[in-house]
């Protein structure tokens, strides 16, 4: 569904450029559920947004639906490939209800039949229509997740670009709104690309995840390797290690990979 | 009035209330714990009453807050009993806090070493030569590579990981007695995060300083603290030793703990928290 291949993002000119992303190639097979993991900086967020046009200095070559993407992308692709942002907060309008925030879509692709979509939508995230005309800040940071789900959702897109979904949400919150995108997902045959820095949201969300520090993949494994302890990169290894609690001596083993 | 035997911090029956246009917002609720020179994690989501807790420890809570308490005693000291102007030589000096973001608690305008030798100055009538070398000595206590360079930095040429660090120095150089620290890595990679705990792990031990851990964080707080609070809507539902909240008794807490995904678990759906109205019975 999704190809990706030497794939390279520089942002700046000159000598101040920033090479952000350095040769990453993946394929994410129709129905699989790819992550991207990685440290602040390592390039993870800017991979999903070059994916999904929003970046367009970009070399390489990106396929989605078997179909090369240039820098910008059509009205068709937007249809087919939708975004959830990491920030509940700045990803919903201010002072748009949350009817306008899932209309919009629909009036932009020329869609009809607003109204049952929209509640449709509402329904299918768990909210239910006495959401529809509230604003942002009537609602919970799980909520408003809720709602950026259903606009996600609502052209019936085939891929959804995930970026740190959960990360600003209380973990019983965080539970439930990944329930909801694995039930999302099942129910709608969907592909996912999810980003996060969460190691164990990953594994259990993924079948294959990508690590990646300093713009490279460092190592490509299934989450299964990942679960049994067969990483192989030194990075990877000390990943995992710092990601299951404070241990003094992986403290002071601690080493910086460049 | 010092009492040796008296514990470290001693609080009892801590309230606050806010009251807000629609109505009195009850957000800490007959709190009690005390503390010796050990670590004390305090874990709950948004809005259980952590921070504030850790807040009006050092009177930090502006109106239209109000804290009432029947004590709240450093080493036999009632801090309420304190006026404003002793209770600001209690904090920095005899309990120090670090916030979660570095980035809104350092001075912007102000070069990072200078706020540290500030700190020191306040604090020890030290002159300016000295409080410099004692800042620079800091800065390497907390493992920062090339003190001199950050000491002329500003913080917005520092990372999340250096500035936290820069926080960590800033608070511990006049060697108080106990620690707040609210959320001090929760902004931070986890290799970072690992550091700056081992940082702190050392002041514990090496200083024998006292230290409360605000966290939402289950996993860290049971792998760094001796002991932990677990706070829901405002109350202390449940106080246990750190190793044994895997075994915690508590519903909230068992709930919590059930619905953290796990590297090595599968991929079943996560069990969700149901919220019991008798929790705040």
């Amino acid at each position: 569904m999704i190809e990706v291949s030497n794939l390279d993002v520089r942002f700046g000119h000159a000598r101040s450029a920033v090479h952000a992303v350095r040769g990453v190639s993946f394929t994410v097979p129709r129905g699989a559920t790819f992550g991207l993991v990685g440290e602040s900086g390592s390039g993870k967020s800017t991979v999903l947004r070059a994916i999904a046009g929003l970046n367009p200095d970009w070399t390489g070559d990106v396929r989605v639906g078997g179909e090369a993407q240039g820098r910008s992308r059509s009205r068709a692709f937007y249809k087919r490939v939708q975004m959830v942002f990491q920030d509940p907060y700045g990803s919903l309008h201010p002072r748009h209800t949350v009817d306008r925030a899932l209309g919009e879509p629909l009036r932009i692709h020329g869609i009809g039949d607003i109204e049952r979509r929209v509640i449709a939508a509402l329904e299918a995230v768990g909210l239910g229509r006495a959401f529809r005309f509230r604003y942002p800040h009537q609602l919970s940071g799980g909520q408003r997740q809720r709602v950026a789900i259903a606009r996600a959702m609502i052209l019936e897109p085939e891929v959804l670009l995930l970026d740190e979904p959960t990360s600003a949400l209380d973990v019983s919150v965080q539970a439930e709104v990944l329930n909801l995108l694995a039930g999302l997902r099942s129910e709608h045959a969907l592909t996912f690309v999810l980003v996060s820095h969460d190691l164990a949201v990953v594994s259990h969300m993924c079948d294959r995840l990508a690590v990646m520090n300093h713009g490279r993949v460092v190592e490509e494994l299934t989450v299964d390797a990942l679960r049994t302890g067969q990483a192989t990169q030194p990075y990877t290894r000390q990943l995992i290690a710092a990601s299951e609690g404070y241990d003094r001596e992986t403290a002071r083993g601690l080493v910086d990979y460049v | 009035m010092v009492d040796a035997t008296a514990p470290l911090l001693d609080v009892k029956g801590l309230n606050v209330s806010f009251r807000t246009p629609s109505g009195v917002v009850q957000a800490v609720r007959d709190v009690s714990f005390s503390l010796g020179r050990e670590r004390l994690g305090i874990v709950g989501e948004s809005g259980s009453g952590k921070s504030t807790t850790g807040r009006a420890i050092l009177r930090l809570i502006p109106p239209p807050g109000v804290v009432s308490a029947e004590r709240i005693a450093l080493s036999g000291l009632e801090l309420q009993s304190l006026s404003e102007r002793e209770m600001r030589t209690i904090r920095g000096d005899r309990i120090s806090m670090v916030m979660q973001d570095p980035k809104y608690s350092l001075n912007p305008v102000m070069r990072v070493g200078e706020q540290i030798a500030e700190a020191y100055r306040l604090h020890s009538r030290a002159g300016r030569r000295e409080a410099r070398d004692k800042a620079l000595e800091m800065l390497s206590a907390v493992r920062i590579r090339d003190p001199q360079r950050v000491y002329r930095a500003f913080p917005h040429e520092l990372s999340g990981g250096m500035g936290q660090r820069v926080m960590i120095a800033m608070m511990l150089i006049p060697s108080p007695d106990l620690l707040i620290a609210d959320e001090p890595t929760s902004a931070l990679d986890v290799t970072v995060r690992m550091q700056i705990l081992a940082i702190i792990d050392d002041m514990v031990r090496e200083r024998g300083m006292g230290l409360v851990f605000i966290s939402h964080d289950l996993n860290l707080v049971a792998s760094f603290c001796d002991r932990v609070l677990i706070m829901y809507a405002g109350r202390v539902v449940e106080e246990c030793r750190a190793s044994e909240l895997a075994a915690a008794r508590h519903p909230y807490t068992r709930g919590l703990f059930s619905c953290l995904p796990r590297i090595e678990a599968g991929k079943k759906t996560l069990p969700t928290l149901e919220r019991d109205p008798a929790w705040l019975a």
